[in-house]
């Protein structure tokens, strides 16, 4: 066999967003080595690109908050299908979460007494994310990056990971290369973390770079795990839609929750056009007191631009197929309006979103303080991912754990914005103190070389291929089929020709070939990444074709409406013993009455 | 639709040269789309950091036209199509291969750096007060985005190499955001004299002028920092006063 580069860690964290970050360093104040990959640079990785704020129960703006309206707002906006023991924990753990941060060096935007200051968000209830102005998620990663590299954890940069590697049924490391020579590694360690984020790169469209190919939910699907309600995609609302370069970057929700508004071209707040059932005695059914409501009146109720994303983005492509939409296929967001209520706009606007104005002056040469902006449906978010138990994080592979967006359970069929920050402290913290203690309790296990040999093989073949297919290409092909067939609006059609497109396409993966050689070569890297993406593509149409209903993000106008039978099962993909993906369905675990009762009082 | 050329530097460690790509240019596009498709079309090997391509986590620093930039915020309308577009790594740090550059002296330095060290919390939940106007400062430095644009501007590093006895704009701004932040209890200035270098900086204010965040590096940041090492090493005053304190104290 040949030899490899071989690092030994207690805990193996693959990922160095929030999550990770958040993870390795709860393990390594356990007192474990902690070892910790990153994709890219540390301090790089999507969290940064996280706008709008934290969601935590702070009550520092409206004393009226609490751990159960929290609980009960997020599982009104996963539709009820959410695990309710991770939408308890989170609920409850996420205020101290964001207190740590603070000590830890972050410095959040400020209340008028000296406090953290909160704002409002789509499906909250109150104010309640905690920001610092629209860079939040820069604030929270570079606060974890600093803290963390005091704490003696092993960074690898510019490293993916290929496969995991098992012993019996316990996973006990990971295999794969370093960007820079292009060399193979082993990562041996009694507990692995998958942190990797989303999926983002299986669409067309999409605020996600390069680097969100659901590597870690495919890397947790070959090992053994299952995959949770893969078919809930957010599409983020509001993303850029001209100039097209920059299509799909993301506008955050913090533009109408400090005001803004959207209209079609007429000029109409559509989004006061329908308003769903189980919101309104929540939201607003005039202009003035949706204006009331951000500028911080505790009676009014909050303007519909502040519904949950799915419906939003919905409502946005109805306008736009129903020629409503504005000049370059999107509708129209305006925060330049409040000039007309505040005499000092102009400020205030730069002031809440320096990011936003920075980027559509730079970016589409337009000053969102005068005028409008276009923003139409972006691929943002998967809710779906590795089935994890809800107090430790682990998957049902022994020894592996999983946390943040590639982990499923806390946002049901539709995350609210704001939880996903709080998510990746509560659970990343989680799944960072059960792998030390899982750690402790194990040695570390065998690594078989023979199979790191073939994957090792498999991973080099492109380069034998020189005049093979180019990979950027199929990516290419690959999201456009999703794009279209599985995007915002679905049908069992469309996806079953997904379906063959994708089977075609794993037949392309064995013909890529490659130009240049191992050393930071992203041809290869992208061929790599390709495997993951059509795994993810995959589970993500399966588990949209079981799911025969409307639901969340789900939108199926072949079966328009909630089916209650479908509102008690979660989706569940894995892979069967003869290789194939298998789908099926099983019953939501049963919610105890002190929660069912939380719920009954927040309606 | 029009067609642009762009010189990209080819090559790794052991040397390159810029080689000439055409491609199609289309409206609102930046450097970034057109290295990009480059890479997509005609030099799948081509390397270059990216993520966000919206000028927030700062991986595609590179010099366009010679002039350090973000490639994700540069459009290519701000630049002469009719020549070429060159597109080259930063220079103050070795290549690795094409636009890629060895950064981890940074995350080198950036670990010696003391941490932060809050004072006891204000309020018995273990919580702080701080009034915004005291941490404006601090917040804009704290949107540094990390792209090293300054580093790879400034001359003590750029021309000079003084990596071992210099940490550059990018860490005194950090050194800055930790001395300025109201909860903070370290005391950094004699490293910042010392071991980090602070007097080679001679103020001629070029990495502020390439911060993509628009940050005042020199004036909000460094030129303070200055002042409180004079104060702190050489104000006879301010010498004795702490000569007092120290005594007081032991």
């Amino acid at each position: 066999m040949a030899e490899y580069e071989t690092h030994e860690h207690d805990v193996l964290i693959i990922g160095a967003g929030g999550a990770g970050l958040r993870a390795a360093i709860e393990a390594s104040a356990a007192g474990v080595s902690v070892g910790l990959v990153c994709k890219s640079l540390l301090g790089k990785a999507h969290t940064v690109m996280a706008e709008g704020g934290i969601a935590a129960a702070l009550a520092n703006v409206d004393e009226r908050d609490n751990w159960k309206v929290h609980f009960a707002d997020t599982m009104r906006g996963g539709q009820y299908v959410n695990n309710w023991r991770m939408a308890e924990l989170h609920a409850k753990e996420a205020p101290d979460r964001v207190r740590e941060l603070e000590a830890w060096g972050a410095v959040f935007d400020r209340t008028k007494d000296g406090r953290i200051l909160q704002r409002n968000f789509g499906g909250h209830k109150y104010p309640r994310l905690a920001h610092v102005g629209d860079r939040t998620g820069l604030e929270m990663i570079r606060t974890l990056q600093d803290h963390g590299v005091h704490q003696g954890i092993d960074v690898h940069m510019e490293q993916t990971i290929l496969s995991l590697l098992k012993d019996g049924e316990r996973v006990v490391g990971a295999f794969g290369y370093e960007r820079e020579r292009g060399r193979f590694k082993i990562f041996r360690a009694k507990a692995v973390v998958l942190a990797t984020g989303g999926i983002g790169r299986a669409y067309k469209i999409t605020s996600n770079s390069w680097e969100y190919t659901g590597d870690g939910h495919a890397l947790a699907y070959e090992a053994g795990a299952e995959l949770l309600d893969m078919e809930f995609i957010q599409f983020h609302p509001t993303g850029m839609v001209w100039p097209p370069s920059v299509m799909g970057i993301l506008v955050t929700e913090g533009v109408r929750g400090d005001g803004g508004i959207l209209t079609n071209k007429k000029g109409r707040r559509f989004m006061f056009d329908d308003i769903p059932e189980n919101y309104r005695t929540q939201t607003a059914d005039n202009e003035e007191e949706g204006w009331r409501y951000c500028q911080g009146d505790k009676n009014a109720r909050r303007p519909p631009e502040l519904l949950t994303r799915d419906h939003v983005s919905r409502c946005i492509v109805r306008e736009v197929k129903e020629g409503r939409g504005s000049p370059h296929g999107g509708v129209f967001l305006d925060i330049s309006w409040i000039k007309k209520k505040l005499p000092n706009a102009e400020e205030y606007i730069k002031r809440k979103l320096p990011s936003m104005y920075h980027q559509f002056k730079q970016l589409a040469d337009i000053d969102i303080t005068r005028e409008p902006m276009e923003v139409g449906p972006t691929t943002h978010y998967i809710m779906g991912g590795v089935r994890v138990d809800p107090d430790t994080q682990m998957s049902r592979v022994a020894g592996l754990f999983a946390a943040g967006e590639c982990a499923a359970g806390i946002n049901g069929a539709n995350r609210l914005g704001g939880n996903s920050l709080s998510d990746l402290l509560v659970f990343g913290k989680r799944a960072g103190e059960f792998a030390a203690k899982f750690a402790k309790e194990n040695s570390l296990g065998n690594v078989d070389n023979a199979k790191v040999d073939v994957a090792a093989r498999e991973a080099l073949a492109p380069f034998e291929q020189s005049r093979g297919e180019n990979p950027y290409e199929l990516q290419q092909n690959l999201q456009e089929i999703m794009q279209d067939s599985v995007g915002i609006v679905r049908n069992e059609t469309e996806m079953k020709s997904a379906l063959e497109h994708l089977g075609k396409f794993w037949q392309r993966v064995k013909r890529l070939g490659i130009t240049g050689n191992r050393e930071f070569n992203p041809g290869w890297h992208t061929a790599l990444d390709l495997k993951n993406l059509l795994t993810v593509s995959e589970a993500i149409t399966r588990a949209a074709l079981e799911r025969k209903e409307s639901r969340g993000a789900q939108f199926r106008e072949d079966y328009p409406n909630k089916d209650d039978a479908l509102g008690n099962v979660n989706t569940m993909v894995s892979k069967a013993a003869d290789g194939s993906m298998q789908v099926r369905r099983e019953p939501l675990p049963e919610m105890p009455d002190y929660l069912k009762q939380v719920i009954d009082e927040m309606k | 639709m029009s067609t642009a050329v762009f010189k990209i530097w080819r090559g790794d460690r052991s040397g390159g040269e810029f080689r000439d790509y055409a491609t199609e240019v289309s409206e609102g596009m930046v450097v970034l789309d057109a290295v990009n498709q480059i890479q997509a079309t005609q030099a799948n090997d081509l390397a270059c950091r990216w993520n966000c391509k919206a000028g927030k986590c700062g991986s595609c620093s590179a010099e366009v036209n010679g002039m350090p930039k973000l490639m994700c915020m540069t459009r290519l309308s701000e630049l002469p199509l009719e020549k070429p577009v060159t597109v080259e790594p930063m220079k103050a740090f070795p290549v690795l291969k094409d636009l890629v550059t060895d950064v981890s002296w940074n995350f080198r330095v950036k670990k010696k750096i003391k941490k932060f060290k809050p004072r006891p919390p204000d309020a018995p939940d273990g919580t702080w007060r701080m009034q915004q106007q005291d941490i404006d400062r601090v917040q804009e430095f704290r949107k540094c985005i990390e792209c090293f644009l300054c580093q790879d501007v400034c001359h003590v590093l750029r021309d000079h190499r003084m990596y071992e006895k210099f940490i550059g704009p990018r860490f005194l701004i950090h050194v800055a955001a930790l001395e300025m932040h109201p909860l903070d209890t370290a005391d950094r200035i004699e490293e910042l004299r010392n071991a980090q270098g602070i007097g080679y900086c001679n103020i001629t204010k070029c990495c502020t002028k390439v911060c993509p965040e628009s940050i005042e590096i020199t004036d909000n940041g460094i030129i303070p920092l200055k002042e409180r090492v004079v104060d702190d090493f050489y104000d006879p005053f301010g010498w004795f006063w702490k000569w007092v304190k120290k005594k007081l104290k032991g």
